[in-house]
C-alpha cells in the first residue's frame, strides 16, 4: 500500500505526516506523531481513552482514519494546557484526586474541556451523561464529576 | 479523626506527585514506549476453547518478507512444574509456561499459540494468517458443576486432586480441595432455632483495567536484555521471565511503566517472555500490546463461583453454626483463589462451629488471575446473603444481628490466628449513624447491607532515600504506584524528616535500581513500602544529626531533632535540613537513607456498604440510587486516596452484581469480549458514593496503617443483590442481576 500525505493542524501547529489509507488517527497520533498522551483502551469506541478533537468536536480517535485529518484541526490532551499553566480542568482533576492510575485521564480531560465549551453550567446529570463515553475503572467516577463540577464553577466565575 | 491533628502531613489532601505528568499526557503507560529499530509482535490465538493442537506450520509465515521472527512454545526451554509467590497467589512455572504459549493442547478459545514480529503491526498481524494449525477439536468444559462430574471430559491428563485423605488414581478436573474447620457444625446446627440454607452462583468476570497488556522488550545477546511492561511488580516478572526463558537475573532489567489499571490481574506475564523470545530471535526491539478482545478472552479473569451456605442462628440473634461449600473456577489451569475465599467467608463473625470446604476446578476458560481481594468478594457475598436472609427470617435488624455476632479482638479464626485489634463493629455502628440508613425508601427501591473482610498483607520492601545539597530527597522505591500511592510514601517521608511534601520526589525505579520489592498486591504497598519508607526516612534524620554534631563539634546526644530542624542543646543553634544537607560534602559525602525490610503485622480491614436500588419491575433494570462505603483504614495517609479505593471497590462490586459476566457460547466462545457487551459501570450509571473512612490503628504500623486497597470490592456483591432481592421481593442468589434475570424473577413469583 503506497502511504498518504496529510496536512493538517494538531494543537494550533501545522502538521504533516504519511499514513497508511486504514491507518486510524489515534495510531497517527501516537505512532507518527509520538503524541502518546492519547490512550488506546479499546479501538472500538467504547472507552474514550483516545477522546481528541476535531474541527473543535469529540471524537474517539479510534473511529478516525488518519486520512480524515486532512485540513482539519486535531486537539489532544497535549495542548490543553499552556506553556505556563495547567488548564482549570486539569488543576481540579489534582485537587479532587479524579484520578488513580491515570490511563483515562487524558481522555477524561479532553471531554470535560468538550463539554464546558458546548454547556458552561452542566447539572451534575449533565456531566455523568456527557462523560458516559469515557471508561474509568479505578474510581467509581465520584471525584471525576466533583472536579468537573468544580472547574465548571471556577471557569464560569472567571469568564 | 481526633488523632490527625498530631500529624502535619499525614491526614492532608496533597497534590500527588506524579498528577502533573497524568493530566498533561505526559505519564509513559505500557505501549507508550518506543525503541529505535523497534518492530512489532503480535500472538495467534486458538479459534477452538479445548482442542489437541497435531501440527504447526510456520514456514509460509517465515518466508514472508515482512516477518522478522516466529515463536512456538517449542522456543521456550522446558521448566518443571514449581510454584512461585506473586502477590497473594502461586505461579506454577510449566503451568505459566504453557499459558504463555500453549503446548500440545489449547485449553481456551483465546489460548495464545504462536507469535510473529514484524515491521509493523499491522504486518504482524496480517502474517498470522499463513500460520497454519491442525488441531483435534475436543468438548470444552464450561461449567464448575459439569467439570467436577468424575464423566467430565478432561483438561489435563495428569492433574491429579490435591488435598484428599487419599491420592487418587485417576486424573480429574478437580485441582484441589481445602478443608477449614472449628467446633462441631452439627451441634451447632442442633443448637440453632431457624436455619437458612442457599445456593449461589457468582460468574467469570475481567478486572476491566483500561489499560491493555504492553510491554517493548530489547534483548541482549551479550549484556542486559530490558523488558519494560505495565505490571504490578517488575521484580516478579524478572524472576518469571528468567525461569521461563533460562536467563539469569542479571541478564534481566524490568523497567515498570506507569500502569492502567491492574486490580490483581498485572502480577503476572502473558506478552513479556514472548516478546523477549522474539526480539532474540530478530535481533531487533519488538513491541507488543493486546487488543481489548485479546484482554477479555486470554487475560485476567475472576473466577467464576458455584456455592451452598448454611447458617444457623437462635431466636435471640445469635449464630450457632456457619458451614459452606465454594467451587471455584480456576480456568485453564490449576491456581482459583479457593484458598483465600475459604479463609475469608465467615471471618466477619465470631462464631463457635464453622467448617468451609472449597474446591479448586479446572475448566476450558482463560487461566483466572488475581482480582482484588482474590476469592473473598464471591465467597463472602455467599455467606452475607445467607446472614441477611437469617437476619430476616429472625426479624432482627441486619446491623444489630451482625453487631450481636462481629468479629473483634480475640475472636479465633477459622484459618488460624486470632484477630488482633479490628474495626467491624465501627464500621457497624457508622453504617447505623448513617445518613442513608435513617432514609425512607421510595416505592420500587430496596435495600442491602453486607459486611466484607480481607486480610491484607506485608512482604518485602526496599527504599533508598538520597538527599540533595539543596536539602532535597529523592525516594526510591520498588513498588509500582498502581493508585497514588507515591503521594503516601512522600507524605510519610516528610511527617518522618519534618520537610515539605513538596521537597521529596518518589521514583519507582526499575529493578537495577533498588532490590527486590514484592508485587504491588494485597493492599501492601502502603503498609509494607510506607513502613520501609519511615525506615529509610529515620535513617537519613539518623545522619543528619550525626552530620550536625560533627559541625558543631558535639556528640549525637546533644542534638535534638524537631521539625527538620537539628537544635544543638547547648548552644541553642539550629540547622535545618538544607543547611546540613548544602554542607554535606565537609562533614563526610552525601546522606543516603535505606531501608530493606520484610514487613510483618499487615492490619486486616473490614468493611461495611449500604445499598439503596431502584428496580423498573416493568424491564428488569436496576440503578442503584444511593450507596455508603464505609471501610477501616487503620489510618488514612491521603484521605482522598482512600476514599477512591473505597469508591471504586464499590463500583467494581457493583459491577459485578449487576451486569458484568463472560457470556459463552455452546462451543465455548465469549460472546461479549468488548466494553460495549461486557459493560462495566459508566458515570451515568451511578450515583455518588458517600464514603465513611473509620479509623481503628493498626499497631505494627508506625502511623497506624492498614491496607485500604481491596476489601471495597467485597460487599457490593451481597449489599446490592440483597437491596434487589428487597426491592422485588425475591431472592437473588444467582450474579449479576442483571435485567433478564431479575425480570425473570419478578416474572416467576407473580
Amino acid at each position: 500500500m503506497t502511504k498518504t500525505h496529510v496536512t493538517t493542524t494538531v494543537n494550533g501547529e501545522d502538521t504533516e505526516f504519511l499514513c497508511e489509507p486504514n491507518e486510524t488517527l489515534l495510531s497517527v497520533l501516537r505512532n507518527e506523531l509520538q503524541l502518546t498522551g492519547t490512550k488506546e483502551g479499546c479501538s472500538s469506541g467504547d472507552c474514550g481513552a483516545c477522546s481528541v478533537t476535531m474541527n473543535g468536536r469529540l471524537v474517539c480517535s479510534c473511529l478516525v482514519l488518519g486520512v480524515e485529518a486532512e485540513g482539519a484541526e486535531i486537539g489532544t490532551v497535549e495542548g490543553v494546557s499552556n506553556k505556563e499553566n495547567l488548564h482549570i480542568i486539569q488543576e481540579k482533576f489534582l485537587e479532587h484526586a479524579a484520578l488513580q492510575c491515570g490511563i483515562c485521564t487524558p481522555g477524561l480531560i479532553v471531554s470535560t474541556k468538550a463539554l464546558l465549551e458546548e454547556n458552561p453550567d452542566p447539572t451534575e446529570e449533565e456531566v455523568r451523561y456527557y462523560l458516559a463515553g469515557n471508561l474509568c475503572r479505578c474510581t467509581g467516577y465520584d471525584k471525576i464529576i466533583r472536579a468537573v463540577m468544580d472547574s465548571a464553577e471556577v471557569m464560569r466565575g472567571g469568564a | 479523626m481526633s488523632e490527625s491533628q498530631e500529624y502535619k502531613y499525614i491526614g492532608q489532601r496533597t497534590i500527588r506527585p506524579d498528577g502533573f505528568d497524568k493530566v498533561t499526557g505526559r505519564a509513559d503507560f505500557g505501549a507508550d514506549l518506543s525503541l529505535p529499530g523497534m518492530i512489532w509482535g503480535k500472538i495467534l490465538r486458538s479459534p477452538h476453547a479445548h482442542a489437541r493442537i497435531k501440527n504447526i506450520d510456520t514456514s509460509k509465515a517465515e518466508a514472508h518478507p515482512d516477518v522478522m521472527a516466529v515463536v512456538t512454545h517449542q522456543d521456550f526451554p522446558a521448566v518443571s512444574a514449581g510454584g512461585f509467590a506473586v502477590g497473594e497467589g502461586q505461579v506454577d512455572f510449566k503451568d505459566l509456561s504453557r499459558n504463555v504459549l500453549a503446548d500440545d493442547k489449547v485449553l481456551y478459545h483465546g489460548h495464545a499459540i504462536a507469535a510473529i514480529a514484524a515491521k509493523s503491526e499491522a504486518a504482524a498481524e496480517a502474517a498470522l494468517s499463513l500460520i497454519e494449525i491442525d488441531f483435534d477439536v475436543l468438548m470444552p468444559v464450561l461449567d464448575i458443576a459439569e467439570a467436577m462430574k468424575p464423566d467430565s471430559p478432561l483438561l489435563h491428563d495428569d492433574l491429579f486432586t490435591q488435598g484428599l485423605a487419599e491420592q487418587p488414581e485417576k486424573a480429574s478436573n478437580i485441582a484441589s480441595r481445602m478443608e477449614l474447620k472449628k467446633g462441631d457444625v452439627d451441634a451447632g446446627f442442633a443448637a440453632a432455632d431457624v436455619v437458612v440454607e442457599r445456593d449461589f452462583s457468582t460468574p467469570t468476570v475481567h478486572q476491566g483495567y483500561i489499560e491493555p497488556h504492553a510491554t517493548t522488550v530489547r534483548y541482549d545477546e551479550d549484556g542486559q536484555s530490558m523488558v519494560w511492561c505495565s505490571t504490578q511488580g517488575h521484580f516478579d516478572v524478572r524472576a518469571i521471565i528468567s525461569t521461563l526463558l533460562s536467563m539469569d537475573l542479571s541478564k534481566l532489567k524490568v523497567v515498570a511503566s506507569e500502569i492502567g489499571g491492574g486490580f490483581g490481574a498485572k502480577t503476572t506475564v502473558y506478552l513479556e517472555p514472548v516478546a523477549l523470545m522474539l526480539s532474540k530471535k530478530s535481533g531487533r526491539p519488538v513491541k507488543m500490546a493486546m487488543t481489548r478482545d485479546e484482554v477479555f478472552r486470554a487475560s485476567g479473569p475472576g473466577s467464576a463461583t458455584r456455592s451452598r451456605v448454611k447458617i444457623g442462628a437462635t431466636k435471640d440473634g445469635t449464630i450457632t453454626a456457619m458451614q459452606a461449600q465454594l467451587n471455584y473456577a480456576a480456568g485453564a489451569f490449576k491456581g482459583s483463589p479457593m484458598g483465600p475465599g475459604c479463609m475469608t467467608a465467615f471471618t466477619p463473625y465470631d462464631v463457635e462451629n464453622m467448617y468451609v470446604e472449597g474446591y479448586d476446578v479446572v475448566v476450558n476458560k482463560p487461566k483466572a488471575a488475581a482480582y482484588r481481594a482474590p476469592g473473598a468478594p464471591q465467597a463472602e457475598f455467599a455467606a452475607e446473603m445467607a446472614v441477611n436472609e437469617l437476619a430476616d427470617k429472625l426479624g432482627i435488624d441486619p446491623i444489630e444481628f451482625r453487631l450481636q455476632n462481629a468479629a473483634k479482638e480475640g475472636t479465633q479464626t477459622i484459618y488460624g490466628p486470632q484477630l488482633k485489634v479490628v474495626g467491624l463493629v465501627e464500621c457497624l455502628e457508622a453504617a447505623k449513624n448513617s445518613p442513608q440508613y435513617k432514609q425512607a425508601l421510595a416505592e420500587n427501591q430496596g435495600r442491602g447491607l453486607a459486611a466484607g473482610f480481607w486480610f491484607n498483607i506485608g512482604g518485602q520492601s526496599s527504599v533508598v532515600i538520597n538527599m540533595k545539597p539543596d536539602g532535597t530527597g529523592t525516594i526510591v522505591e520498588g513498588s509500582p504506584d498502581i493508585g497514588g500511592s507515591r503521594a503516601s510514601m512522600q507524605m510519610m517521608a516528610a511527617e518522618t524528616l519534618g520537610i515539605d511534601t513538596s521537597r521529596l520526589t518518589p521514583v519507582v525505579a526499575d529493578t537495577e535500581h533498588i532490590a527486590y520489592s514484592a508485587t504491588t498486591g494485597g493492599s501492601r504497598t502502603t503498609f509494607a513500602t510506607g513502613m520501609a519508607v519511615i525506615e529509610a526516612a529515620e535513617d537519613v534524620v539518623r545522619q543528619l544529626k550525626e552530620r550536625a554534631a560533627a559541625v558543631w563539634n558535639v556528640t549525637v546526644e546533644q542534638i535534638d531533632w524537631a521539625d527538620g530542624v537539628a537544635t544543638n542543646v547547648a548552644s541553642g543553634d539550629k540547622l535545618s535540613v538544607a543547611d546540613i544537607c548544602e554542607t554535606a560534602d565537609k562533614t563526610g559525602g552525601q546522606v543516603s537513607g535505606r531501608a530493606n525490610i520484610n514487613a510483618r503485622g499487615a492490619g486486616p480491614s473490614f468493611a461495611v456498604h449500604l445499598c439503596d436500588v431502584e428496580v423498573d419491575k416493568e424491564t428488569g433494570k436496576t440503578g442503584v440510587v444511593r450507596y455508603t462505603a464505609i471501610q477501616d483504614a487503620g489510618k488514612a495517609i491521603h484521605p482522598s486516596y482512600v476514599e477512591g479505593q473505597y469508591q471504586g471497590g464499590a463500583v467494581q462490586g457493583i459491577g459485578w452484581a449487576l451486569n458484568e459476566e463472560y457470556v459463552y457460547s455452546e462451543d465455548g466462545v465469549m460472546e461479549n469480549a468488548g466494553f460495549l457487551d461486557y459493560r462495566i459501570p459508566l458515570s451515568s450509571d451511578l450515583p455518588m458514593i458517600e464514603t465513611v473512612i473509620v479509623e481503628v490503628p493498626n499497631s505494627f504500623h508506625p502511623f497506624g496503617v492498614r491496607g485500604v486497597g481491596e476489601t471495597g470490592i467485597i460487599p457490593p456483591l451481597a449489599a446490592v443483590a440483597t437491596a434487589v432481592s428487597d426491592a422485588i421481593g425475591v431472592r437473588m442468589g444467582d450474579l449479576p442481576c442483571s435485567p433478564p434475570k431479575v425480570l425473570k424473577a419478578i416474572q416467576d413469583a407473580s
